[in-house]
């Protein structure tokens, strides 16, 4: 089954066409990867699907609606949750508060509520601790909860976005660059934890420099060049696609 | 304001012309020394700390003028001719003094757009508006050029008011209107468009006007000020300018 | 629990030291000006839940506070006797309007006053959301300019219109009834429950936005004022909830200048004025922006020393530098929270971490 379906989408900065009839499929459970050079468009084409950004043209259909024109704020309503290249993560808010905001969609008080501190909210807000707490034990950072998450290390600020992300319960989950700034071991495991994400059933898309981790990781790639899509295929596939070599490699290897 | 009434101070012993020179080189300075002091050594400010700085900054230069000059209302003279004597032009009875205002004000606009588009210095000041870091890798040094648009345009508010108060008079707090009428010109011709400011003020004077017929005339700021808000709320980028340059710009 | 009830206790405390403290040195007429801070405390909370919490800035409240002492004014002192229509039968029969004599003796139809204070919130909301609007979806200077703007223009309208006093305001309003039988009046009699009326009226609006700060709505402003765009990617309206601070805030100002006008049995144009706007700004700057304890004490202090005159002719410009340093040297605030920690972590930190952050 799809659950996102991009179809045609084009963008176009002044005189530079960043993405141009740009097409692929995201199905449910799995995990897919975009990769491609530098400057090819990937985080432009994740700004679009996320509702960052609105294409020009073409359509993306996600859980059988069309999105390409919703807010980012309505695209995470819906259930797409995204995570940033440049860790965004709350400055003077400690680890749990991060994670709490990421329960904000499952949760309804509002301004009025809030203000009265009617009965219904402590229920709430006992309910979102709780996620919160599984969720984070489940990352294995529940020893920081009250730290403040901007004076982690880079890694582990990662896993909290991450964390902060899955509490929203997204069906899909776009991770941008989740292995950059990260050493070995700490990519190692970044990839065991987007395995075990989607065997929660969440479905993952990413962009990723790192190939190990994407060829690893990944049921299907697409790789994009100025903009166009150039391969779509299984990671071995696309290790052997001539195309795919020649835009990584030069034009000389072949 | 503060050109209004440091001409109408000086005059009393200087000739008419060079009390207004006098008045514009001296509200010059001090629109350098606001900037030197207030503006200059902040790192990266905000436009929102400045435009809250400026605006303590106008208070306290309203509180000092109302300090030196008390709250009396001052005019300087007719430059020529007086309130009364009016000059035939086509059997349209105009005051001297507007004549006055016209002539000079298109005078600084055209120095303006003449100085902004064929100096080395004008074309400086633009390309730091356009992107700072980018004119400062060529060279240019950004903090005097904000500290030059200071005083020119402290320069052309002085002028306008010696201009200005034989007919509209000033007094201690006649700055801050004035101020926010300003903005909203800026804001509808959009900003860094001189010539196209000239077109809004027109429209803004004329608007402002002729809404004495249908309203009284205590509610003319008011009207103003409501269009200011209605620019913001459907055309912030200015009647003017395009939509793609508004999101370009830093303000 | 105790943690979070302890500061409100202790203001609650104060307030009390206060009147006791004037009691014993026998000045209880300072308790008038005290009582009018509070009115304007109120206005300023309000005001630090917008600039510190939803990192948005307005300087036009007085203009809203002006908007709900005028409308209050207005509604309380105009005589319907010789306007009687089909509307104001209406009203007199659902008990919307009260009968009541004036100082000369000569009686009054006038609407009542818890009325006319809901027309004045409707009416700040429907000016806030009318403005807020539009302009909230741009960039954070955009509504300084524009809240400036409303506020000139309430100014203007309230100076310009004969109906509304023009430059004398409206006098004689009556007293604010409350349940119980207090009454919200400048009479000395009702010196000290007044004092205590409107103490009472302002930590009741601490502990509404201490509430908001704690809840799900507060952890979302907190969000999107640390970083907007991951703010909007969980989920959260940042427009909206913006919005919905702004007028909030609004409100706030809006039941000050209702209460304080009845407390003043009347209210005149400087109350609109910029200046009184760019003063409340001041206050919060100067209480650490994010920091509603904070704004409430320097409110406290600032305007009783303002009201009482410690400041003279150079009232305005006390205002105008405090800003001008705020801005210039912490433009995060004076009394913020973090001070302290952020204080120890530059001085623990070493050199020459100092030189590459």
């Amino acid at each position: 089954m799809t659950l996102l379906s991009v179809r045609g989408i084009g963008k176009r900065f002044g005189g530079l066409q960043a993405v141009n009839d740009l097409s692929f499929d995201v199905a449910a459970g799995s995990i897919k990867a975009l990769i491609g050079p530098n400057g090819a468009g990937k985080t432009t084409i994740f700004n679009l699907v996320s509702g960052f950004l609105h294409p020009d043209n073409g359509v993306i259909v996600f859980g059988g609606a069309e999105i390409q024109a919703l807010s980012s704020c309505e695209v995470a309503v819906r259930g797409m949750v995204r995570t940033f290249q440049h860790i965004r993560l709350f400055p003077r808010m400690t680890v749990l508060e991060n994670i709490l905001v990421g329960r904000h969609v499952h949760s309804r008080a509002g301004f009025l509520a809030g203000m009265l501190s009617l009965p219904f909210t402590w229920k709430e807000e006992r309910r979102i601790r709780e996620k919160s707490f599984e969720i984070m034990e489940m990352l294995g950072i529940a020893g920081h909860a009250g730290t403040e998450a901007t004076s982690l290390a880079y890694g582990q600020q990662r896993v909290v976005e991450i964390g902060r992300a899955l509490a929203c319960e997204p069906k899909l989950l776009l991770l941008d660059e989740p292995a950059a700034g990260l050493n070995m071991r700490e990519t190692i495991e970044m990839g065991a934890l987007i395995s075990r994400i989607r065997d929660m059933g969440v479905t993952v898309l990413l962009v990723e420099h790192d190939m190990s981790l994407v060829m690893k990781i990944s049921d299907e790639v697409v790789v994009v060049s100025y903009g166009e899509k150039i391969a779509e295929d299984r990671p071995l596939a696309i290790q052997k696609n001539r195309e795919v070599i020649r835009v990584y490699l030069g034009d000389d290897e072949c | 304001m503060l050109g209004g009434m440091t001409a109408v101070t000086l005059n009393h012993f200087l000739p008419l012309p060079l009390a207004i020179v006098l008045a514009v080189v001296l509200t010059m300075i001090i629109g350098a020394v606001i900037e030197i002091l207030f503006i200059r050594w902040l790192y990266k400010p905000s436009v929102l700390r400045m435009v809250i700085i400026t605006i303590g900054v106008s208070i306290l230069v309203r509180e000092i003028a109302l300090h030196i000059w008390g709250e009396g209302v001052r005019a300087l003279p007719y430059f020529t001719g007086s309130s009364v004597s009016s000059i035939n032009l086509g059997g349209v009875y105009v005051s001297s003094q507007v004549l006055w205002v016209i002539g000079i004000g298109a005078l600084a606009v055209a120095s303006l757009t003449a100085f902004f588009n064929l100096t080395m210095l004008g074309r400086q000041m633009r390309a730091c508006a356009a992107n700072r870091d980018a004119a400062r890798l060529c060279g240019i040094d950004a903090g005097n050029m904000v500290t030059l648009s200071f005083v020119l345009s402290a320069a052309i508010g002085a002028i306008g008011g010696a201009i200005v108060c034989p007919i509209t008079y000033v007094q201690y707090d006649s700055g801050t209107p004035l101020a926010i009428k300003g903005f909203t010109v800026a804001i509808l011709g959009g900003l860094g468009n001189s010539t196209a400011a000239v077109g809004a003020g027109m429209i803004l004077g004329i608007l402002e006007s002729f809404s004495i017929w249908v309203l009284p005339t205590a509610y003319k700021e008011a009207i103003s000020i409501a269009i200011l808000l209605a620019i913001l709320f459907f055309k912030p980028s200015g009647i003017f300018g395009s939509a793609e340059a508004a999101r370009l710009k830093e303000f | 629990m105790v943690r979070r009830h302890f500061p409100v206790a202790a203001f609650a405390g104060l307030i009390v030291a206060i009147q006791l403290a004037t009691l014993f040195t026998g000045t209880p007429y300072y308790l008038t000006q005290l009582t009018m801070t509070a009115y304007y405390s109120l206005v300023v909370v309000g005001l630090c839940m917008l600039i510190g919490y939803a990192g948005q800035i307005s300087l036009g409240h007085a203009g809203f506070f002006a908007i709900g002492g005028y409308v209050s004014a207005f509604l309380t002192t105009f005589d319907l006797q010789h306007h009687r229509g089909a509307f104001v039968s209406l009203l007199e029969k659902s008990g919307a309007l009260v009968f009541r004599h004036d100082v000369y003796g000569g009686s009054l139809l006038t609407v009542h006053p818890w009325l006319a204070c809901a027309a004045a919130i409707l009416l700040t909301v429907a000016v806030a959301y009318l403005v807020g609007g539009p302009v909230l979806k741009l960039k954070g200077h955009y509504l300084a300019m524009a809240t400036l703007g409303i506020g000139i223009i309430v100014y203007r309208i309230v100076l310009g219109t004969e109906f509304l006093g023009a430059a004398d305001g409206i006098s004689e309003v009556p007293g604010f009834p409350l349940p119980g039988g207090l009454l919200i009046t400048g009479n000395a009699s009702s010196r000290v429950s007044n004092y205590y009326l409107a103490w009472g009226i302002v930590i009741l609006g601490m502990v509404l936005l201490l509430n908001l700060i704690r809840s799900r709505v507060g952890r979302a402003l907190a969000a999107v004022h640390g970083a907007e765009d991951a703010a909007e990617a969980m989920g959260i309206p940042t427009a909206r909830y913006k919005l919905h601070t702004f007028v909030l805030s609004a409100v706030f100002a809006a039941v000050a200048g209702v209460l304080l006008t009845h407390y003043n049995a009347g209210i005149g144009p400087s109350e609109a004025g910029v200046m009184k706007s760019v003063r409340y700004v001041a206050i919060v700057a100067i209480g650490g922006m994010a920091n509603l304890w904070g704004a409430l004490s320097m409110s406290l202090v600032l305007n009783y020393l303002s009201l009482r005159g410690y400041f003279g002719t150079y009232d305005d410009a006390v205002f105008g530098v405090i800003l001008i340093l705020i801005m210039l040297f912490a433009p995060d605030g004076l009394l913020r929270r973090h001070l302290l920690s952020d204080l120890k972590r530059m001085v623990s930190r070493n050199p020459a971490e100092e030189e590459t952050p």
